[in-house]
């Protein structure tokens, strides 16, 4: 009598934790899912939400220069004008340091004993949040760029990228705040392609007689390159879509100036500024806005993600 | 070219060294227990603090661990236990990758879209949502990390013995890699707690004290994060001040994490 009883409690108990188990194992599946989905979601809600502005604008949303709340007309040229500037802007100072801080924290020019402390640093870089980089860059920064910013434009004001006088904030403030938010990105990514290289091409071209600047630019970049090139377009990606620093820092003006010195705006300082105050068709342009950005900013990932992933196959 | 390495390498580090500094001197001279149990004062008055905006950071950044975390760890469950190295990980993995590069400000959209439209006031919750999202990629990433790298030998023994699945990784699986799990909610929650962008939309802002007796979460709430980026473009010298001490006590939280993880890691290696 009492055998059967147990017995019975024991398969009602299999069965409970089998259910338990399939419960389990499927609400993980879905989660994991629900992951993927929300990324759709994201897409989705924002380009239903644009809706009206592109029903009404179309593809002229992109090219229009006037975005004028009062009369409901909207274009954001002059918005993706400044995120692109100011992205090469960060590229072009970022990239070669970036890459030389990777070199220095993969070569043997320090023990490892240096070395690693030294990669925790850079990569902290990334982890300050961008509000108190856009702070620092207020009132640290601008004082300090404007004056080089003056001579540039007293002796080279011919130039047409030195052509209005600095007035503190402006385009190339934020170039140089970007470049400092997006140099651990590809530091981090570049030493991981570096040092995943593999040690037989190194000893290979020390062998022929090559010297390490050699080998380093004829085996270890070329082998590293589509690392390095991923890391490259995630930093990209972030200096595409980052927000406030840029916001605080780039003056926030609806014109487009072959200047560095002139204010400007990018998509993400345009939607910082007005989405708290805005309402009806304004909203609808912002969400386009955001619309585009998001395009942006997800092809230069998915690209970015295959080359990276690549390199961490091998 | 050795020298060159030499120098971009002290550039690099110029800005963090600069960063901090500043920080930690201009923010310094104000902080005391006062900025956390004070209303901001108005401009020109001395005194005050960002108390509202510290319980309104600890509101946003709790609400949305509580959304993310579960949420997370259990798609990184499923990505390392059930789905390791099939073809629908390898998807779920890629999709979160671009999921974490999404700039913060589209996800801010997204949350105003989702529950600022919805309900139809900005809010505590709406900002927590936001939050929520950008917290996932890390916590699934780190948690998928954590698991994967525990042995198998103690899985086969659990299942040896007769476990299920599930208790196999609540027993087993789940315990062994918590440190590393912990750190890395840790990291993905001092990350959330300096994001700004989503916030100024979704949280908005408030000079005051959250009114409990009426609409709970779903009020606006003011922020460090907001605090700093508002408080920094003012002319008045007593809220610059606030501005730095709220950027102070942001750094030093992700600083402390950074290091804490780091130490974990570490240990974990040996």
């Amino acid at each position: 009598m009492q055998g059967t009883d147990s017995q019975v409690a024991i398969q009602r108990q299999a069965s409970v934790s089998s259910t338990v188990n399939v419960v389990f194992i499927r609400s993980t599946l879905v989660l994991a899912v629900g992951l993927g989905v929300l990324l759709f979601s994201i897409a989705a809600l924002v380009a239903y939400q644009a809706g009206p502005a592109i029903g009404k604008f179309g593809l002229n949303f992109i090219f229009s220069t006037t975005w004028n709340p009062v009369e409901n007309l909207y274009g954001a040229w002059p918005h993706i004008y400044g995120t692109l500037v100011s992205s090469a802007i960060a590229l072009i100072i970022a990239v070669p340091i970036g890459i030389a801080v990777a070199l220095f924290l993969s070569e043997d020019f320090l023990p490892s004993r240096v070395q690693q402390p030294l990669a925790f640093l850079i990569e902290l870089l990334a982890a300050i949040p961008s509000v108190v980089y856009g702070l620092w860059a207020i009132f640290v920064l601008i004082p300090l760029m404007t004056p080089m910013g003056n001579w540039l434009y007293a002796n080279l004001g011919w130039i047409p990228l030195f052509s209005t006088p600095p007035r503190g904030p402006g385009m190339y403030v934020a170039g140089v705040v970007l470049s400092i938010m997006i140099l651990p990105i590809i530091a981090a990514i570049s030493r991981d392609a570096l040092i995943s290289v593999s040690p037989d091409l190194r000893q290979a071209a020390v062998g022929l007689g090559a010297t390490r600047w050699e080998t380093i630019f004829k085996v270890m970049l070329p082998a590293a390159s589509s690392g390095i090139v991923g890391g490259i377009m995630l930093a990209l990606g972030r200096a595409l879509g980052e927000t406030m620093a840029a916001t605080m820092v780039i003056g926030n003006s609806n014109n487009i100036s072959s200047s560095l010195f002139a204010p400007g705006s990018t998509i993400a300082s345009l939607l910082a500024n007005q989405f708290a105050e805005a309402g009806g068709l304004q909203v609808s342009a912002l969400m386009y806005a955001a619309l585009i950005l998001f395009g942006l900013t997800l092809l230069v990932n998915i690209f970015a993600e295959l080359l990276v992933r690549r390199v961490r196959q091998v | 070219m050795t020298v060159l390495t030499f120098v971009a390498a002290g550039i690099a580090l110029l800005p963090l060294i600069a960063v901090l500094s500043y920080v930690l001197i201009q923010g310094a001279g104000r902080l005391g227990p006062a900025v956390f149990t004070e209303l901001p004062p108005p401009p020109l008055v001395k005194g005050g603090g960002f108390g509202n905006a510290f319980i309104g950071t600890l509101l946003t950044v709790g609400i949305a661990s509580l959304f993310s975390v579960p949420f997370g760890i259990m798609a990184a469950v499923y990505l390392s236990e059930f789905a390791r190295e099939t073809k629908i990980a390898s998807v779920i993995d890629f999709l979160t990758n671009v999921l974490s590069g999404v700039p913060s400000i589209v996800i801010g959209v997204f949350a105003y879209g989702i529950v600022v439209l919805t309900t139809g006031t900005y809010s505590v919750l709406a900002g927590g949502v936001a939050l929520a999202v950008l917290m996932l990629p890390t916590i699934v990433r780190t948690a998928a990390e954590a698991m994967e790298s525990v042995s198998n030998d103690i899985r086969q023994a659990s299942v040896g013995l007769g476990a299920t699945d599930f208790q196999t990784v609540s027993r087993v699986v789940l315990p062994a890699a918590a440190p590393s799990i912990v750190t890395g909610v840790m990291l993905a929650v001092a990350r959330a707690a300096g994001e700004t962008a989503p916030l100024i939309f979704t949280a908005l802002f408030s000079q005051f004290w959250i009114n409990w007796s009426q609409n709970g979460l779903l009020q606006p709430t003011a922020t460090l994060s907001v605090l700093v980026f508002n408080f920094a473009i003012v002319p008045y010298k007593n809220q610059q001040q606030l501005a730095w001490s709220g950027s102070l006590v942001l750094v030093a939280f992700v600083l402390i994490t950074s290091v804490i993880s780091r130490l974990v890691v570490r240990r974990k290696s040996r």
